[in-house]
């Protein structure tokens, strides 16, 4: 049925519809909306035969699900920023013991200096963690691939990450489509554990494996993320048999057919892009965009396959790895390695900094005539950045940068 | 940000689509807030903030001359400002000339609230006043979405509330049209 809510209310929805078992969390912006609604369904009783464990911290929330999940219940948490940071250990163990536990990020930046504005820095910091990680373009999107991330989790036995823009769209109200009970529930079986901690036929899991056997236990964990790459579409076919829509998948092309230039990106940006997109082609420029939606596991050849004619590849990411650049673009670089495409990284939108359509186009246009750099900071403020750097030239003594940038800029940097 | 929430399940259940956000600062009880909502007839794909707005609603005239509040409005905008003075009288006699007069728009909607509510929260009123500007919602669909968020006694209330602020609005625009002919 067609709602207009928030996105995590929609999220929320889609979660208690996955019928859940355990739901533990932390509450931490922009994550808090989701689990204080969870935890509102199963306190009135709406979500039934589920707990909900108020934890100390994200690293217990982390261990909590691992537990649940290893005593075979469907496991769900949430979080976001340094919450997903301070996880981080037990992170690592979810995927390595191959728990199918749930977990949405939203995304927003991480600190120093602190910012509870969107970014993907907070996952990314944990795409080598052995889970899943699919990005949400909308709400109905987030919504539909949470319902789908129990099912490719269980079949899996990994866990998923979906990852939806913080505030952006946790904080958006905009139309769903909330599904009812009867299809889900056609859609996602109960979960049936491959591995089950269970006093009739006692078992170990977490065992210690020494230089003997660990590379196997590590390449199997990538064996798994490559089966994964076949599950995740046949999931979406499914989901779109039942639910009559698409959402999921691994990338999402956008008016690629001849399309010279190709934009990559992730998340709710690519709504912003393809709206640039089309004013481009409506003045007749060969421009397409190509939705990454599974960014673990990385679909290669997907992506190799659909810029296989594009004279070059814009990828605009919300992350940056300090000291080398992009970070989804070095990953699609290693897609479309041994061809002569330049693969320009974008780096925009860092701490909830607006991309807008005026930038996009701007930095598109410049793209097409070949004026882009190989790595470009969209509406970076050079006039902060080389204040900064002036002062660090004259004095020893130049004080905190965060706080010297905040007094340049006045009192309304603080307000905001 | 409760104002473009309802404004935008009003829209919706007028057949619309709408996005509304907020803008995502650290929002505290008597801060200074900005939410947007867009509406269209199609999918809203864009999620730039608002800079160039059709219509603007002001729920606080304190802030008006601390915050520029008009950037970017475009001069066959709306505004609509929740007080009980005049654009003259709240310093913007000189501003307002360069706008049309029937789309400029006062009501006291913390007043209207305490009336029919009992305390000052001017959401309700302010859309009830919207629904009179430009048609671009419904005061059906106002009323719907009160019945969609709020209950019983407090249900009603609001719902009177932006009965009277559609009414009075109603009243401003047939003036100014019929002053403007």
């Amino acid at each position: 049925m067609l709602e207009q809510c928030e996105g995590s209310h929609a999220v929320a929805a889609a979660v208690a519809l996955s019928r859940p078992e355990v739901i533990c969390a932390y509450p931490i912006s922009p994550q808090t909306h989701i689990v204080e609604g969870l935890g509102e369904m199963v306190k009135s009783g709406a979500l039934s035969r589920c707990e909900f464990i108020n934890v100390e911290s994200e690293f217990a929330a982390m261990s909590v699900a691992i537990g649940a999940s290893a005593a075979g219940a469907r496991a769900y948490t949430a979080t976001a920023s340094q919450g997903l940071l301070f996880m981080a250990e037990a992170v690592y163990n979810a995927s390595g013991l191959g728990l199918p536990i749930v977990m949405t990020v939203a995304n927003r930046a991480i600190g120093a200096p602190i910012n509870i504005w969107n970014d993907h820095t907070d996952s990314m910091s944990m795409r080598d963690a052995g889970w899943l990680q699919l990005f949400a373009e909308t709400n109905q999107e987030a919504l539909d691939l949470h319902i789908q991330a129990f099912r490719i989790a269980e079949e899996l036995s990994l866990p998923v990450m979906v990852c939806m823009d913080g505030f952006i769209l946790t904080h958006a109200y905009e139309r769903v489509d909330m599904p009812d009970q009867a299809q889900v529930d056609r859609f996602l079986p109960p979960y049936e554990p491959r591995q089950v901690l269970d006093p009739d036929e006692p078992v170990t899991i977490g065992a210690m494996v020494g230089p003997e056997a660990f590379a196997e236990v590590r390449y199997l964990a990538h064996a798994k993320q490559m089966q994964a790459l076949d599950l995740i579409p046949q999931v979406a076919d499914e989901f779109r048999q039942i639910f009559g829509r698409d959402s999921g998948g691994l990338v999402k092309p956008y008016r690629l057919e001849d399309a010279e230039t190709i934009v990559i990106a992730l998340g709710s940006v690519l709504g912003t892009i393809k709206d640039t997109v089309d004013e481009l082609r409506s003045e007749g420029v060969k421009i397409g965009v190509l939705g990454i939606t599974s960014f673990r596991p990385f679909p290669i050849s997907d992506i190799r396959d659909a810029t296989a004619h594009a004279k070059r590849i814009v990828v605009i990411e919300k992350c940056f790895a300090v000291g080398i650049g992009g970070i989804v673009s070095r990953d699609v670089r290693s897609a479309v390695r041994n061809r002569p495409q330049p693969v320009l990284t974008v780096v925009a939108g860092l701490g909830g900094r607006a991309i807008t359509k005026a930038s996009l186009t701007k930095l598109l246009n410049d793209a097409i005539a070949d004026k882009l750099e190989l790595l470009t900071f969209l509406d970076l403020d050079w006039d902060i950045v080389n204040r900064v750097l002036e002062r660090e030239k004259k004095q020893r003594r130049s004080g905190p940068i965060a706080e010297n940038i905040l007094r340049d800029l006045g009192p309304s940097a603080a307000g905001a | 940000m409760t104002g473009a929430e309802m404004l935008s399940i009003a829209a919706f259940l007028g057949g619309r689509h709408a996005q509304a956000f907020p803008s995502f600062g650290s929002e505290r009880t008597g801060a200074p807030v900005v939410a947007f909502c867009r509406l269209d007839d199609k999918e809203i794909r864009l999620r730039e903030p608002i800079m160039q707005p059709d219509a603007l609603i002001i729920q606080d005239a304190t802030l008006l001359h601390q915050v520029d509040v008009f950037s970017g409005l475009k001069k066959d905008g709306y505004i609509l400002i929740n007080t009980t003075r005049t654009f003259e009288a709240l310093g913007l006699g000189e501003f307002a000339r360069d706008f049309r007069p029937e789309r400029l728009l006062t009501v006291p909607a913390s007043e209207l609230a305490m009336k029919h509510v009992g305390r000052p929260v001017p959401n309700v009123p302010l859309l009830g006043a919207f629904a009179a500007l430009g048609g671009l919602i419904s005061l059906d669909a106002v009323q719907a979405a009160i019945r969609e968020k709020f209950k019983g006694a407090v249900a009603q209330g609001n719902m009177d509330a932006a009965r009277e602020a559609y009414e009075i609005v109603m009243e401003q625009e047939k003036k100014a049209e019929a002053h403007h002919a």
